[in-house]
């Protein structure tokens, strides 16, 4: 972690893409200030001696589950695509995604 | 016995029931009429269920007049506006869920609706269950009933305030760096956030996997002991849901604590706590030592990294739980796109709030490459270090003690324009989440005319003993017949 963490508007920028958030030029600023903030207030961690110490990803250390590999029934179409914005037929309609 | 049946605990309200002296239609109707009464006020709900809570009603009656009557059956509930239900929207207090209604029901649902408990209502929260006061629920904030002008804290402020106003009997809540414990005791009632995996995540929409944990809110502490006993235990459709034999954990409230070890950690009487706060909480200790407790101070070092900690592995986790909300699927889709891309962007960028997505930004960057190492990896390992520590203080206490928030309810807007002064909210909570360890609030007494609540936390799987705690120290303080009900 470097020292005064100081984020450029590019570096929000590039953020904001890998986030998918589409942002005006004032919210990248808004954001540069408060996200430099909050970062400049984590810089203390860096300075922890965790030595060998293991990451904890989560707090119960867990096997991965496996469940029988048993067919049972999906959701009805009607209740899958009820929610789906925009419709057509059994299908969801999207923009091209290959031009 | 028709009056003020809105005032009743849930096992209040049980033992009635039973004796056929009250219906659970009279008893939800005067809950609903209350809300009626209130609600306008306090804003608690973003979407109220009165005709199902009905027909749940007369469904319970039917199966108490049977003899078939569980301990939640006929009892009138909220649940947070975070736990699916069928039918019904469930919003997150977000934009882009504002018109999703789930093809099925969370594991805590449908375990509520086989006991037979009546849902009145989705409570409100912060967008996603970010915040620590309500004002990020994109539709409306929610007010302390206590006092109008306050925060009810968050992000299970709805369900807390609903709770708290007599709008319900109990509520759930879910907890992620407080939010259970911080609205119950911004409102002056008992919120517990259980050991990581003992309640199912199955139909609660994801914040930040590693931490989330759904948990009762109620009147008090019997209460919280009944609806953790139907919310707890394993579920196949939650790969990280504990296998255990669910004790019973009404059986654990006994009015006594001679033997138990409490410890009190330095590190969460320091700076930023309210005098007054901390005074009242003191007291508290005191009561727990009059009550047989042996109490010892100790030393947790490691707590004031745990903010950091949090807001690093939380909104990490956020980041990619909410890469799901595309517009495709369901929920809100921006329709004025000329690409896929410019779809997905518009979609998000009008579909979340301000915390909302700088949380997922703040997620993002700490996960980018060049920056994952030293933000999120060390993250994990001072975590190790946390948990490490609590650990090592279990060896010695069956718990520790501490306040639950730093301060009373503050001021609708006092602290809306730094997220750094919000997220700090948290710091006291934060730690059990962090290391996946049960907590409970439960009122300890009056500051400033508002409520305080003291905290307790225990190891892995110690609630039956922070139950016991917080009972006997209820039974001993009676803050509900002390301060009455909020002036309402």
């Amino acid at each position: 972690m470097q020292e005064g963490t100081h984020l450029t508007t590019d570096d929000v920028r590039h953020i904001a893409l890998l986030a998918r958030i589409g942002m005006t030029d004032d919210e990248i600023e808004r954001m540069r200030g408060q996200l430099s903030d909050i970062l400049a207030q984590f810089e203390a961690l860096s300075q922890v001696d965790t030595g060998d110490l293991q990451p904890t990803g989560h707090s119960v250390d867990l096997l991965s589950v496996m469940r029988d590999d048993i067919s049972r029934p999906s959701f009805p179409r009607e209740d899958a695509l009820a929610n789906a914005p925009n419709r057509e037929d059994d299908l969801i309609r999207v923009k091209a995604v290959l031009e | 016995m028709t009056e003020n049946l809105h005032s009743l605990t849930a096992h209040e309200a049980r033992t009635l029931l039973d004796a056929g002296e009250i219906t659970s239609v009279e008893l939800t109707t005067a809950a609903l009429e209350r809300v009626a009464q209130v609600d306008g006020s306090v804003k608690a709900f973003i979407t109220i269920t009165d005709e199902l809570a009905l027909e749940q009603a007369k469904q319970a009656d039917a199966r108490i007049a049977a003899g078939e009557a569980q301990p939640l059956t006929g009892i009138p509930m909220a649940l947070k506006d975070n736990m699916v239900t069928r039918g019904i929207r469930t919003t997150c207090a977000s934009r882009i869920l504002e018109n999703f209604v789930p093809p099925y029901d969370a594991t805590v649902t449908g375990r509520l609706y086989q006991q037979g408990a009546a849902l009145i209502g989705k409570g409100n929260l912060d967008e996603f269950a970010m915040g620590s006061s309500n004002e990020n629920s994109a539709f409306h904030p929610t007010h302390n009933p206590w006092s109008f002008d306050r925060v009810p804290g968050g992000s299970s402020g709805g369900p807390a305030a609903a709770v708290a106003a007599d709008e319900c009997l109990f509520a759930l809540g879910s907890d992620t760096g407080g939010s259970i414990r911080q609205p119950a005791a911004l409102c002056g009632i008992v919120g517990m956030k259980p050991t990581y995996g003992l309640v199912s995540r199955f139909g609660l929409v994801a914040f930040a996997s590693s931490l989330d944990q759904i948990g009762p809110l109620t009147k008090d502490v019997t209460d919280c002991a009944i609806v953790l006993n139907a919310i707890a235990g394993n579920d196949p459709n939650d790969s990280t849901s504990l296998q255990f034999d669910v004790p019973d954990y009404t059986q654990a409230l006994t009015a006594d604590l001679r033997g138990l070890r409490i410890g009190v950690p330095a590190e969460y009487f320091g700076e930023g706590l309210d005098a007054s706060v901390e005074s009242v909480v003191r007291k508290g200790i005191d009561t727990l030592r009059t009550l047989g407790a042996e109490v010892e101070d100790t030393s947790l070092p490691s707590t004031p990294y745990a903010l950091a900690v949090y807001y690093i592995i939380a909104p990490s986790e956020a980041s990619a739980n909410l890469a799901r909300y595309d517009g495709v699927k369901y929920g809100f889709s921006a329709q004025d796109a000329d690409s896929v891309w410019d779809a997905l962007e518009k979609t998000r960028q009008h579909g979340f709030g301000q915390e909302v997505k700088r949380r997922i930004m703040l997620g993002a960057y700490a996960l980018s490459a060049g920056y994952y190492d030293a933000y999120y990896l060390q993250a994990q390992r001072v975590r190790t270090l946390i948990r490490r520590e609590f650990e090592q203080v279990f060896k010695r206490f069956d718990a520790v003690v501490m306040p639950t928030s730093p301060t009373v309810a503050f001021e609708l807007g006092e602290k809306t324009a730094d997220p750094l002064q919000m997220y700090r909210n948290d710091i006291l909570t934060i730690p059990a989440n962090i290391a996946g360890i049960p907590g409970i609030s439960v009122p300890a007494g009056m500051s400033e005319g508002l409520p305080v609540g003291l905290q307790l936390m225990g190891p892995a799987m110690s609630e039956s003993t922070i139950l016991r705690i917080a009972h006997a120290f209820e039974q001993a303080t009676d803050f509900r017949g002390t301060h009455g009900l909020p002036p309402l």
